[in-house]
């Protein structure tokens, strides 16, 4: 294997627990900023360029910047942390472990798109170029549907933004 | 000699470009007083060295030398890797900016750029959004309100303005097909034909990311995150020494960059006007090789962007030194409800004029 993938896969896996397992929710928010660095490392070494830039732009740089905002807001510590029961952690940990094992049943037997030697695979289609002709193409009606509903949101919020008639707080 | 075997032609120009960003980013603070001081009528910095230029060094040999203060209840990690992630981000982008053209000795061809890859703009823009987290995390970790209501109001602020920002960008983006920004560079000028900037095609998109550049980069008038009539220093009023220098030294690196991005996409980079009649005019009546006409006005493209940039520095610290600070709630009115339906108006505009056969 790429030496290069297995530091990237350590990295990830070893900041993903960091984010179950620190105690401090700053910290845990750092570390999941480190894990979407290392997916977008794994998207790089697989050519997905684009997906790659697009992850650490949307997820990296905007979402958990909200995630901070908000939570230094709260400003939580293990002193103001709810302590729940025996039998909610019971309850998850059985939870958590049945998801997994239904993932791995479900992903085991799968057979990645050009590991079968002939069957046709573009190694470009995470080239931006390429990927904009697929969406343009073949996924042209999810594509344009996902943008109306995302200008809806941002009409909504530049909506929220506007001052009502009449209230005036300086 | 000693032989650099790992060290490539790009390897020096990645060293070059940033020994440079660090060159300005310190000569910055320079400018930054003696332009308030003109602006000012008053003498500015004039006693270290010819005309204070040793003003700078001075300026560091402080901050080296000034105690080391931790505030009690601190974040001690947090708080040492705010201002490293904020100097670590502003140096990032200037990777993929091409400060020229290719420089070609025999049959070795390099470009005066740090990495040339295809998703150029979308590299500048995701480093862009990062560069809050050094502020965010630094005035967290301070322990201290003023510090959490600076960094709050960074992030808020940066994620407003990073809408709008990018959605100037889109405009750029479908008159030029393509996120390269040596393409981008090299297509707003053609050999042989009329060819204009981008500003002369996108003047709003500009004006739009110009204001945005100001917001991303916490300058006055949106230099709310530290605004020190409000919130003492913001984000970083606990920060001492050399850690509170990475600040001021990562904010003029980040407007550095952004200078250079403007110049790359709106002010034809490291083109200039003629420069093609003027190789010509080397290769055919001076009687000059080919590949050395083309090194020269590479060079000369590369103190024209270099030029560029400084104009663009310089209309930054005009501007500080000219405008007072927006209040919050005009700071968030503007980035959403003026900024965000004209970009958006931007976008349709440009698509409507590329679909008329105008631009």
């Amino acid at each position: 294997m790429h030496p290069l993938f297995l530091f990237l896969s350590f990295v990830a896996l070893l900041s993903a627990l960091g984010v179950v397992f620190t105690k401090n929710p700053v910290h845990s928010v750092l570390f999941l900023i480190l894990t979407f660095f290392t997916i977008s490392g794994h998207y790089l070494l697989l050519n997905a360029q684009f997906l790659a830039a697009v992850n650490i732009i949307i997820y990296a740089g905007a979402i958990m910047v909200l995630f901070l905002f908000v939570i230094m807001f709260l400003n939580l510590n293990e002193l103001t942390e709810p302590q729940k029961p025996a039998l909610a952690k019971i309850a998850a940990a059985i939870a958590g472990g049945s998801l997994l094992l239904i993932l791995v049943a479900a992903l085991k037997d799968i057979v990645p798109t050009g590991a079968v030697t002939g069957t046709a695979f573009n190694s470009q289609i995470g080239m931006v170029d390429q990927l904009g002709l697929k969406l343009y193409t073949d996924f042209l009606l999810p594509f344009e549907l996902a943008s109306v509903l995302f200008l809806i949101a941002m009409v909504g919020a530049v909506m929220l933004g506007k001052r009502e008639t009449g209230e005036r707080n300086f | 000699m000693i032989e650099l075997p790992a060290l490539g032609w790009q390897s020096i120009v990645i060293f070059v470009v940033f020994a440079l960003s660090l060159l300005i980013a310190t000569y910055c603070t320079y400018a930054e007083r003696v332009i308030a001081a003109f602006l000012q009528d008053r003498v500015g910095p004039d006693r270290a060295g010819p005309y204070g230029l040793l003003q700078p060094l001075a300026d560091a040999v402080k901050m080296f030398t000034k105690e080391e203060f931790f505030p009690g209840g601190a974040n001690k990690v947090l708080f040492v890797v705010g201002p490293c992630l904020a100097m670590i981000t502003a140096l990032m982008s200037s990777a993929v900016i091409p400060f020229g053209n290719t420089m070609s000795f025999g049959n070795n061809a390099f470009f005066l750029q740090g990495i040339e890859v295809n998703i150029g703009m979308l590299w500048i823009f995701g480093v862009v959004s990062l560069g809050v987290y050094g502020v965010m995390i630094g005035g967290w970790a301070s322990n201290n309100k003023f510090s959490l209501l600076g960094a709050i109001r960074a992030a808020s602020q940066n994620i407003s303005y990073e809408l709008a920002m990018g959605m100037s960008l889109i405009a750029v983006l479908m008159i030029s097909g393509t996120l390269s920004l040596r393409e981008i560079t090299l297509q707003q000028s053609v050999a042989g034909e009329w060819q204009m900037w981008n500003i002369v095609k996108q003047p709003l998109g500009f004006i739009i990311f110009l204001v945005c550049a100001f917001a991303e980069t916490n300058r006055t008038p949106f230099d709310l995150p530290e605004c020190e009539t409000e919130l003492v220093g913001g984000y970083h009023t606990e920060y001492s020494s050399m850690k509170l220098g990475l600040y001021l030294f990562s904010e003029y690196v980040n407007i550095f960059v952004v200078s250079a991005v403007m110049s790359v996409l709106y002010f034809g980079g490291f083109n200039f006007p003629f420069q093609y009649e003027l190789r010509d005019w080397f290769v055919n009546s001076q009687g000059w090789e080919l590949n050395s006409a083309q090194n020269l006005i590479t060079l000369m493209g590369a103190v024209g962007i270099f030029l560029k940039i400084f104009a663009f520095i310089f209309f930054f610290m005009w501007i500080r030194w000219t405008l007072p600070r927006f209040r919050y709630d005009q700071l968030m009115r503007l980035g959403w409800t003026i900024l965000i339906p004209l970009a958006v108006f931007n976008i349709v505009l440009t698509g409507a004029l590329i679909l008329f056969g105008v631009i």
